[in-house]
């Protein structure tokens, strides 16, 4: 029985542990605290929620409770007493005064540098320049606050991948408000952006992959200080992660042709929340392509165009028609990984032309399309060399066939001689 | 005095000799080929051996070899480490290249950095590089799967 | 005989060494045997030739075996690499590992031609019922041959098909769960089950083998062939051959006919590498074993869950070993052919088993639902 004891009391333990873990730590409420006593004790529903999402609240971790943020006396059990305005009780702040009553910790350096001492302190600041912060100046009671995008009684740490701020969580917090064209209306602003979202190549990045770096509505729009990027700066945006494909368009002629234009880089072909799977179609003169849109047949951009469109045709061709007889003939069984090793170089190249394409110049595109077309070209020939070896065996298969058939012949013969000559 | 049905008899001796001889011979033929080892001596998925001496490799450089069908990238460190990775960018599977002059490992696809510990510190590569085990015997590097 | 002087060519060549060796060992008993021993020659004859066709498809797979185990890895991280370094890298590698893989599927078709032939010219009777059961034996270790050898390449159809085939096992009531354990070297399918499978795939049935083979073809050179009892009863003469050359030289066609036919097979339809296995990685959709398998597997799959009280797949286990157990002894259960009488019941009994045999594994390829 002791033996069981012994076996049992630190099973249920790592078993209470391991349920615990993966969302925040469970805390233990203190005890002894009226607000925590009369909100949970009270049984009414329009009270307890508080006390009830505390405990996953990291400020309880911290061992900051209900009187830090809303005043009063905690050791009053006496409703009159602890919820007293002379004791400094704020009841349930109003929507303007939230900012200021969060950054009356989070903007005091010396207070939140005891915590954690590299922790930033200007994200109220911050805020008051983002069009959230500055509708809420002018009066507007349904811009997000503080408690908006990180919760509020059941705040988790930033780290914590149930919180409302973790990456792959973003878009729904944003998407609570934005995504909503019922509450979005008598603004001006979209709310099929959500969805849009949902549908690009940065949010399949961010889920399906597990890519954290992929952007999400914070990555491009900014956190406190949220703003859509303007019409100059979009490309600096997107050109933080696709640095080298933004540095192609800035020595390209389209920079000084979009801003004569008016013209978002980046975002007029590749559009800014439905980011998809760029695709060879979008460059060219087919009526898929973009560059049609602004370029007409007469024009120099167009014929441009049309070679660049060609080289890239060319190459992932050659590329795709190599790798299709090398495959053939591994799945036959000749040995084929040093060409598909050499193939590579011509993948490579592949790739480099997409991103060159941002320079629309065919002269490097043409460049780097002949260096992979040349590679493509020798594996394409080793695979068919392989498949020649292939052919051979089929021959030696023949002959072996042949010389079968005249053992035979020469059997069958002998039987018939010796049947004959014996009976 | 040779009679039709002896000199018949003659010639089927020979075709069944003849064709048996040659079977054998056309049988054998691949037996004692299959026997003799090929050149790579053995599967090479486990590891391989890079084919340049130890010596031959200089500071500060980086070479790509083949590791079974996909490429590996030997690099002899500024300290004079040896270190191999897999040679396949996390991002897009571009081949990449060591760097001399930032002493790190670069993908010239779109950019990706890493730095000589195979870690994505820039750029789009969403993952590390694979780290291969590099042991030194005589004059041979033999690159490993595993570390 | 001559003394000294070179042979000068290849009859004088044998003949030489036939002197030599009578010489020094006296070799006329078994002389008498070969010389004297005769086929009968009826209707039925064509069905003496399934035997030695086993026999002869045996021996290539000892020999392309003994070529493969030069370069195989029995190891789940090597196994499935070193087939590869075969098929691609070792001179007519790709041509040894399609025959070893074809052939022995040809061994297991002639086997049960041979097996059923025996069946229904009765030849498993009386003095013949010692031959028939070491018979049995060797069917049972050739298709635990053909289990074995499956799983050797460690591809994902093999390794989920014996995790398929031995759950089975497993099923036997009381020591099947030993059984399993034994089989697979452990709880699952993991590198243990290969080594395992490679021990006996390579030296313990072949060392069965070599016995009860060896006991199989001394009996049956010691009694003859046996002649289908309507014929016998006939009363008519019974026409025979000479074993050597006339029925050698026919079965030499056959043994010809077939290496033509493995060497096509190879060169056209080469055997399949595959996936290597990945035990963490769910079943593929279509797992099934070798066609040999076939009609034990489908039929498990048609009998509903639950028989009464009892386990369906227990139902069929326990089935097929009543049918097994039915054919090894079918020597001592069939009394009408003991006391020479017509015996139809064992016949229909015998179209039975293949009409369902050769339904079951049609089915099992054709049937919809989840194959």
């Amino acid at each position: 029985m002791r033996g069981l004891r012994l076996v049992l009391v630190p099973a249920l333990v790592m078993g209470a542990l391991l349920l615990a873990g993966g969302r925040a730590v469970a805390q233990k409420l203190p005890e002894g605290n009226s607000c925590i006593e009369c909100h949970q004790g009270i049984g009414d529903p329009r009270v307890t929620p508080p006390a009830e999402k505390f405990p996953q609240d990291i400020h309880l971790a911290k061992g900051i409770l209900c009187q830090d943020c809303h005043g009063g006396d905690p050791t009053n059990f006496d409703p009159q007493g602890s919820m007293s305005r002379a004791k400094g009780f704020i009841g349930k702040p109003g929507h303007q005064a939230i900012p200021q009553l969060c950054g009356r910790c989070h903007s005091d350096a010396a207070y939140m540098k005891r915590f954690n001492p590299t922790i930033r302190v200007d994200q109220v600041q911050e805020y008051f320049t983002s069009v959230h912060g500055k509708r809420l100046r002018a009066g507007d009671q349904k811009v997000a606050t503080c408690i908006s995008c990180h919760d509020v009684h059941k705040i988790r740490a930033i780290k914590d991948q149930q919180a409302w701020t973790y990456p792959v969580k973003v878009v729904e917090t944003c998407g609570r408000c934005h995504g909503d064209a019922k509450y979005m209306q008598g603004t001006k602003i979209a709310t099929d952006v959500v969805d849009k979202y949902k549908q690009s190549v940065h949010y399949e990045a961010l889920t399906r992959k597990g890519d954290l770096s992929a952007p999400t509505c914070n990555v491009c729009h900014g956190n406190h200080g949220a703003t859509p990027p303007g019409v100059d700066s979009v490309a600096n945006v997107c050109g933080t992660c696709h640095s080298l494909t933004a540095e192609f368009f800035n020595q390209s002629p389209h920079k000084k042709a979009f801003a004569a234009m008016g013209l978002v880089p980046c975002v007029t072909c590749h559009n800014n929340h439905d980011v998809m799977k760029p695709n060879d179609t979008l460059v060219g003169t087919d009526e898929k392509a973009v560059c049609v849109n602004c370029h007409d047949p007469a024009s120099a951009g167009y014929q441009k165009a049309a070679a660049i469109r060609a080289s890239l045709d060319e190459l992932r061709g050659a590329v795709q028609r190599a790798t299709a007889i090398l495959e053939r003939a591994e799945h036959a069984g000749m040995e084929v990984s040093q060409p598909k090793f050499e193939l590579r170089g011509a993948w490579d190249a592949l790739l480099k032309t997409r991103a060159t394409v941002h320079q629309f110049d065919p002269a490097p595109i043409q460049k780097l399309s002949e260096e992979g077309v040349q590679i493509a070209g020798k594996t394409y020939e080793k695979g068919v060399k392989a498949m020649d070896d292939l052919r051979f065996r089929h021959r030696g298969l023949w002959v072996s066939v042949g010389i079968i058939l005249v053992a035979l012949a020469g059997l069958v013969l002998k039987i018939r001689e010796i049947d004959q000559r014996g009976g | 005095m040779e009679t039709a049905a002896s000199s018949r008899r003659g010639f089927v001796n020979i075709l069944m000799g003849g064709g048996f001889t040659a079977m054998a011979a056309w049988m054998l033929y691949p037996v004692v080929r299959f026997l003799i080892p090929p050149k790579s001596g053995e599967p090479t998925i486990a590891s391989v051996t890079v084919p340049w001496k130890p010596a031959e490799l200089k500071i500060n450089s980086g070479r790509i070899f083949k590791f079974g069908s996909q490429p590996g990238i030997l690099v002899k460190t500024p300290a004079g480490e040896l270190r191999a990775f897999a040679a396949t960018c996390t991002h897009l599977n571009c081949t990449v290249q060591y760097r001399e002059e930032k002493q790190d490992i670069w993908c010239a696809c779109h950019n990706g950095i890493y730095d000589l510990n195979g870690k994505n510190v820039s750029g789009p590569p969403p993952r590390p590089l694979e780290t291969y085990k590099v042991n030194v015997k005589a004059e041979q590097v033999i690159v490993s799967k595993g570390a | 005989m001559r003394m000294g002087g070179v042979p000068r060519s290849v009859a004088e060549l044998l003949r030489f060494a036939n002197a030599w060796v009578e010489e020094r060992i006296d070799l006329s008993g078994a002389r008498e045997l070969i010389r004297h021993k005769v086929v009968p020659v009826h209707r039925h004859t064509i069905w003496y030739y399934f035997g030695g066709m086993t026999l002869f498809l045996f021996i290539i797979q000892v020999m392309t075996g003994i070529l493969l185990l030069l370069y195989y890895r029995p190891s789940a991280e090597e196994a499935f690499e070193s087939v590869q370094f075969i098929v691609t890298e070792v001179e007519f590698g790709w041509l040894i590992r399609s025959i070893h893989s074809w052939s022995g599927n040809l061994l297991v078709a002639t086997m049960m031609i041979h097996l059923f032939s025996v069946y229904f010219t009765r030849a498993y009777r009386k003095p013949r019922e010692l031959t028939w059961v070491s018979g049995m034996c060797l069917f049972g270790i050739f298709l635990f041959f053909g289990f074995s050898g499956y799983l050797l390449p460690w591809n994902e159809l093999a390794y989920f098909a014996t995790k398929v085939g031995t759950d089975v096992t497993g099923q036997v009531p009381l020591v099947g769960h030993l059984i399993a354990r034994i089989l697979r070297g452990g709880e699952d399918v993991t590198g243990a089950t290969l080594s395992r499978f490679y021990g006996f795939h390579v030296a313990i049935l072949p060392l069965l083998t070599t016995a009860i083979l060896g006991l199989h073809l001394f009996l049956v050179q010691k009694q003859g062939m046996s002649v289908p009892p309507e014929i016998e009863r006939s009363g008519r003469p019974i026409r025979t051959m000479p074993f050597v050359p006339h029925f050698l030289l026919r079965d030499l066609v056959g043994w010809l006919s077939a290496l033509a036919v493995l060497g096509a097979l190879a060169a056209y339809f080469p055997w399949e590498l595959g996936v290597k296995a990945d035990p963490f990685a769910p079943a593929p959709a279509g797992i099934r074993p070798e066609w040999y398998f076939m009609y034990m597997f489908q039929t498990l799959k048609y009998i509903p869950a639950k028989i009464g009280p009892i386990d369906g797949e227990l139902v069929g286990v326990l089935g097929f070993g009543v049918g097994g157990l039915f054919l090894l002894l079918v020597p001592f259960l069939d009394r009408k052919t003991a006391r020479g009488e017509k015996s139809p019941l064992f016949f229909w009994i015998g179209v039975g088993i293949v009409t369902y045999i050769i339904v079951l594994s049609v089915l099992g390829y054709v049937a919809p639902g989840g194959n």
